[in-house]
């Protein structure tokens, strides 16, 4: 689905990372880790198409990301839910609305009815659907940033440090959540510090932790 | 017709889901609101304009173009003699269709307005004047003045084109007048409306980010805008439209009096011609906002 090939990336200045290679297939989940400021952010928005690799190619669903246009790169990112480190929802909207966006945005707001609910009580957030992202806690934030990067039933699950502000119980919900899509055939990809999370999910799932260290994407070492 | 109607309606409408995406911005829509609505106004009031000159270019070449006036001046005992005679050159010219000796009194009526009712008349050595009517086809004047000036030595044909003509033209000129303002209106409300556009534009560009991240394609997007403004410019404009209307309906008539100021203003259906502003507005808004939208929306990446 996606494929990175000698792919690196620079801010302009130095080069933050380079010669990253890594295919993430249907199936696959991927832990990602490494120093702040090592480039995790930047890796995973090479992968959603959100930017564009200074050497390198990366293919987004058999297609260049560097011969996309920007209908092109709206239309795979429906296929990639993602949640963000920042979160990134409209202020003004309610709950609700801005986990149904990526059903509004592509014209498939019937499907929003029943699943809508279903979703927000998964992710513990039935009572808070009418709020406004600000009126909310990080962590609420967060599971809401989940639900609205699973909502369309996408291809692969990007996440980025999904559980930062979240008591272990709930990350431990969340997690089941992405192992459970995991097992439908979606792959996984999460960016994150937290090692207890990386060595629950090895209980459950095969997944490959890979390491942002000295500018390039390695295997990480045995203590996982 | 209706299907056809319907699918530009729900392209300019586009999708109430998309507006709500976007955050009401205050000042933009108080703006474009205010400038349609001013725009409309000044529109109705050109519009009015060059309907009336036009009216008053018509009427005068149809009805100065067909009458002209003869003068005789000559010795009080002479006059009498000239006036038969070119009676009769005037029956003989091909072209004429009537040709009639005024009456004193009608002369004196004629008078009237620049003299006053006290004129006397009878001390007055006054032109005797002949009024003519051209037929369709007309006649050649420069052929009867030739003729006249050998048989009826004190008569002038005065054929009103001398004075007709820039009279004419003037009116014309101002009915295009008219309409270049209207054009001009509506290009200042197309860069008005851009200008909001793109403020709005720029003060929502993290929103347009977060659409940007959840899979909303340019259209999509630009459609939020569209509506909106498309929307505010069809109201501001429908305010403006019947405030200029009801201006124009409350003039005081000049009918009687004035000659110029004669039916300033709409007659019949030319009421209906400013019913065309609002949705013109709305058309300039759409076109506006949409080429803003995309260019905007094609700059950040
Ligand atoms: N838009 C940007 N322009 C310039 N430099 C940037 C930009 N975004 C990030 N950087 C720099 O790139 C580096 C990597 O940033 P990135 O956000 O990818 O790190 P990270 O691994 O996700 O860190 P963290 O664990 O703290 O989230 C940082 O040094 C950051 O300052
Ligand atoms: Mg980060």
């Amino acid at each position: 689905m996606i494929e990175l090939e000698n792919v690196a990336y620079s801010y302009g200045g130095a080069e933050l990372f380079a010669e990253v290679s890594l295919a993430i297939t249907p199936g696959s989940f991927h832990f990602l880790t490494g120093p702040s400021g090592a480039g995790k952010t930047t890796f995973l928005k090479l992968c959603y198409g959100d930017l564009t690799a200074t050497a390198g190619r990366v293919g987004l669903f058999g297609k260049d990301r560097r011969d996309m246009t920007r209908d092109d790169v709206a239309l795979a990112r429906r296929r990639i839910g993602v949640v963000h480190q920042d979160c990134q929802f409209l202020d003004h909207l309610p709950l609700a609305e801005n986990v149904a966006l990526p059903l509004s945005v592509s014209g498939r707001t019937a499907e929003a009815d029943g699943n809508l609910n279903d979703l927000l009580a998964w992710v513990g957030l039935a009572a808070q659907a009418r709020q406004l992202p600000p009126q909310l806690s990080g962590g609420e934030r967060q599971r809401a940033a989940l639900a609205r990067a699973v909502i369309m039933s996408p291809d692969l699950i990007i996440a980025d440090e999904p559980t930062g502000n979240i008591d272990w119980e709930m990350s431990q919900r969340l997690l089941t959540l992405l192992v459970e899509l995991n097992r439908m055939g979606k792959a996984v990809m999460i960016a994150t510090h937290d090692l207890n999370l990386i060595r629950a999910a090895k209980a459950q799932v095969s997944a490959r932790v890979l390491r942002l260290r000295g500018a390039r994407l390695v295997a990480a070492g045995a203590e996982l | 017709m209706r299907v056809e109607i319907g699918r530009v309606l729900s392209l300019m409408v586009g999708d109430p889901e998309a507006d709500r995406a976007v955050p009401p911005t205050g000042f933009t829509a108080w703006l474009t609101l205010f400038t349609a609505g001013a725009m409309a106004f000044l529109t109705v009031f050109a519009l009015a304009l060059s309907l009336a000159t036009g009216r008053l270019a018509d009427r005068w070449s149809s009805e100065l173009a067909r009458t002209a006036t003869l003068r005789i001046s000559a010795p009080p005992d002479q006059v009498a003699a000239q006036t038969r005679a070119a009676l009769k050159v005037l029956q003989e010219t091909p072209g004429i269709a009537t040709a009639r000796a005024m009456t004193e009194a009608e002369q004196k009526a004629l008078l009237e307005p620049w003299f006053g009712p006290d004129l006397p008349l009878d001390t007055l050595p006054l032109p005797q004047l002949i009024e003519i009517t051209e037929t369709a086809q007309g006649y050649d004047a420069t052929g009867l003045r030739a003729r006249l000036q050998a048989e009826v030595p004190g008569a002038v044909l005065d054929d009103h084109t001398r004075w007709r003509e820039p009279l004419v033209a003037a009116a014309s000129r101002l009915r295009t007048l008219g309409f270049a303002a209207i054009a001009l209106i509506a290009a200042s409300t197309a860069a008005m409306i851009t200008l909001a556009a793109r403020a709005a534009l720029a003060a929502n560009a993290q929103v347009i980010r977060v659409l940007r991240l959840v899979g909303a394609r340019d259209v999509y997007i630009a459609r939020a805008f569209v509506r909106r403004f498309t929307l505010r410019a069809l109201a501001g404009a429908a305010a403006g439209t019947v405030a200029g209307m009801v201006a124009i309906w409350l003039l005081p008539p000049a009918a009687p009096a004035g000659g110029f100021l004669t039916g300033l203003g709409f007659q019949g259906a030319g009421w209906l011609w400013p019913l065309v502003i609002p949705p013109l507005a709305a058309i300039v808004a759409f076109a506006a906002t949409r080429a803003a939208a995309l260019r905007t929306l094609r700059k950040q990446t």
